[in-house]
């Protein structure tokens, strides 16, 4: 088992990263059960930042691994550029007997080979192919892998910490799912949000942000709607907002201004714009 | 107790293995819990749970085995909070207290809450943050009373009103939710195939035949992989159907953004399946049934969606459309047909399952495997369709088909 030292500290998020307890209780169990941890939750909440942020709290390195629909799991290990090996071998360049040149570490084998301990993230797991989750399972476990090419073997020289998003579009096997430590990110609540607004927009008016959060919380409670807007697309409308320089006690009165930014599908502005001629958005809640 | 929390949650059809069972006991063990409630939710959550689609029930489970509720020994919650220190010594209470336990009601949890908070600010200042971030108290993190009152800023709310605020109960699997997520339930149907289109690269098989062929290069090229399901979509419109209108649109734009299927059609019908079906919603483009059996081939997955709900007299009179001249085959014959040119076929139901076992819709369900559509159901859909048909079934529809 590799060696990886007990982290003391509770991650408690960052300042540019607002965590609730619950995900900061998650990111404690993944760290001390040394088990990946799985992230889902709507679009918009920080699945991704999450890691980048567990790396700056505990200062450790990042390894990003972007997975896509044609990954598969041996990419994030190392690639074998055979292409490239053939092509030397036809026109003379490169010492075509050195394997090794043709070996690239992925993700993966990156943050096994780092002298110091790393965060890896495994953005959008459920993009690639179905068996994809279970053929990592055993580099996860074990922390090491052998490259067929050359039989080497390489094991992490400290354990990293393992992120894993997922945007629910697969199902993960159910044996992947059993090691990992799972959490939901809920959309943030009210406060919440408001803790997140501040830090990304500092200095602005109350009256701006509380008209606002009412506005987006009304938005988000449409029904029908086919996408509804996230946290990132809230900081967007409150950044147009502001430079446009609205009264925000007439924020609602106005007929939502640079709507565009919070609604992304025709049919979801056909949805609140019937809403507001029926003035069923209208005003503050009480 | 604990160990009925285990029990409570498999029997609510959790899958909790004693694998992840061992891995909270050692998250106990290393005290991440920090020896509160509400800590000790968090832990069993992310450990025991691995689909947010769960998480309502899990919150009742922990409700149900941990809610407190009546005149209690004090001791019971000493006892609690001893258990949540040290989980490995105290496996279990004895039935007695356990009986007590589940007496413990909830005003009297809270009137603990407001003596314990009491009793926090004579001894410290910033007191909120003892019951605000839990210590030893069952009260976990509790910045919030069950019945909703807020004690100081930044706290969280106490493990059990938490657990009975009930906030996943939209996440769970048997309601439908959203085009994105019926689409990523159709998705599922996929199967590649290697058969047309644009050659591409095969490395591997480059590799092999250029160094069977001394170094010279030889390339090898492959067709690439595609889906290869065709997919059938006959939507019920009108009448009994439109109180499902915009159900059965999600799914329909959900199969239709799924994409990735080589070929999909979709045609209308009102309440059965005769003669002719429509391209649109208003019945103006007929196309004849006959010519969807005789050019679409049994590879075609065909999925019909509809509530199967109607006069009987529609279903069984021969000419029982109601909108066409002339006698012919009845509806149950045409739709024996279609099960039986299309092997793999199911019937999308939006009305709840207990009415399925009544008139129309239990003889419509002989012809076709009925699902409801959540995403439940339409997980369920797609795991029949990728099996074989059955051979039972199979044969009654071919016997239905030949009637009429």
């Amino acid at each position: 088992m590799p060696y990886s030292p007990a982290v003391q500290q509770t991650f408690l998020g960052t300042e540019r990263y607002i965590v609730s307890p619950e995900l900061s209780r998650s990111v404690d169990v993944a760290i001390a059960l040394r088990r990946p941890l799985l992230i889902k939750g709507e679009p918009g909440t920080g699945k991704t930042l999450l890691a980048r942020d567990i790396a700056q709290y505990y200062g450790f390195g990042l390894e990003r691994w972007h997975v896509k629909s044609t990954t598969k799991a041996i990419d994030g290990l190392y690639t074998y550029d055979a292409v490239r090996r053939l092509h030397d071998s036809r026109f003379q360049g490169g010492d075509v007997n050195d394997i090794r040149q043709y070996i690239r570490l992925g993700p993966l084998g990156r943050a096994f080979k780092r002298e110091d301990r790393a965060v890896v993230l495994i953005d959008e797991i459920d993009k690639a192919d179905l068996e994809f989750p279970n053929d990592l399972l055993h580099e996860l476990d074990a922390m090491e892998f052998t490259i067929m090419e050359t039989g080497e073997s390489i094991a992490a020289r400290q354990r990293p910490i393992v992120i894993i998003t997922s945007n629910n579009e697969k199902e993960l096997p159910d044996a992947f799912l059993r090691r990992c430590v799972f959490h939901w990110i809920a959309f943030p609540d009210r406060e919440l949000m408001t803790r997140i607004l501040r830090v990304h927009h500092p200095d602005v008016e109350d009256a701006l942000l509380a008209g606002a959060l009412d506005a987006f919380y009304q938005l988000r409670d449409v029904d029908g709607l086919r996408k509804r807007p996230s946290t990132s697309e809230l900081i967007d409308w409150i950044a147009a907002l502001r430079h446009a320089g609205f009264d925000p006690a007439k924020l609602l009165g106005a007929g939502l201004p640079f709507l565009g930014t919070l609604l992304k599908k025709e049919q979801d502005f056909a949805t609140v714009a019937r809403r507001m001629q029926r003035g069923a958005l209208s005003g503050r809640r009480s | 107790m604990f160990l009925d929390f285990f029990y409570n949650l498999r029997g609510r059809g959790l899958k909790v293995t004693t694998h992840n069972w061992l891995a909270l006991m050692e998250a106990l063990g290393q005290g991440l819990h920090e020896q509160s409630l509400s800590g000790f939710y968090q832990v069993a959550r992310c450990v025991l749970i691995t689909n947010e689609a769960h998480y309502d029930e899990f919150d009742r489970a922990f409700a149900e085995t941990f809610r407190g509720v009546k005149d209690v020994r004090a001791d019971i919650l000493d006892d609690l909070e001893a258990w949540l220190k040290d989980p490995k010594r105290l496996e279990y209470l004895d039935p007695e207290l356990l009986a007590a336990l589940k007496e413990l009601d909830v005003d009297e949890l809270r009137r603990q809450f407001f003596e314990r908070l009491k009793e926090q600010k004579e001894r410290h200042e910033g007191g909120n943050r003892w019951i605000g971030t839990g210590g030893t108290s069952p009260f976990g993190t509790g910045g919030k009373h069950p019945s909703g009152v807020r004690v100081g800023g930044g706290g969280g709310r106490s493990a059990l009103a938490v657990a009975d605020a009930r906030r996943f109960r939209e996440l769970r699997r048997d309601l439908v939710l959203d085009t994105r997520q019926i689409a990523a339930a159709l998705r599922r149907l996929r199967k590649l195939s290697r058969d047309e289109g644009e050659p591409e690269l095969d490395i591997d098989a480059t590799i092999g035949a250029t160094a069977r062929n001394c170094g010279d290069l030889e390339i090898v090229m492959q067709p690439p992989r595609k889906n290869s399901v065709r997919l059938l979509l006959l939507l019920d419109v009108g009448g009994s159907m439109d109180p499902h209108a915009e159900l059965v649109s999600r799914l329909f734009s959900a199969a239709h953004q799924a994409g990735n299927f080589r070929e999909l059609r979709s045609y209308y019908f009102h309440n059965c399946v005769y003669g002719s079906v429509y391209e649109d919603a208003h019945f103006t483009q007929r196309v004849a049934t006959e010519e969807l059996l005789t050019t679409l081939d049994q590879k075609w997955f065909l999925v019909l969606v509809g509530d199967a709900y109607m006069h009987p007299g529609e279903l069984m009179m021969s000419g029982g459309d109601w909108w066409m001249d002339g006698r012919g085959p009845t509806g149950l014959t045409w739709l024996a047909r279609l099960a039986d040119r299309f092997p793999r076929s199911a019937w999308i139901n939006p009305e709840p399952e207990k009415l399925w076992t009544t008139g129309t819709i239990a003889e419509v369900a002989q012809v076709f495997p009925m699902f409801s559509l959540t995403l439940d159901g339409l997980g369920t859909m797609v795991r029949h369709l990728r099996r074989p048909p059955s051979p039972g079934r199979a044969a009654r529809v071919a016997r239905l088909a030949q009637t009429g």
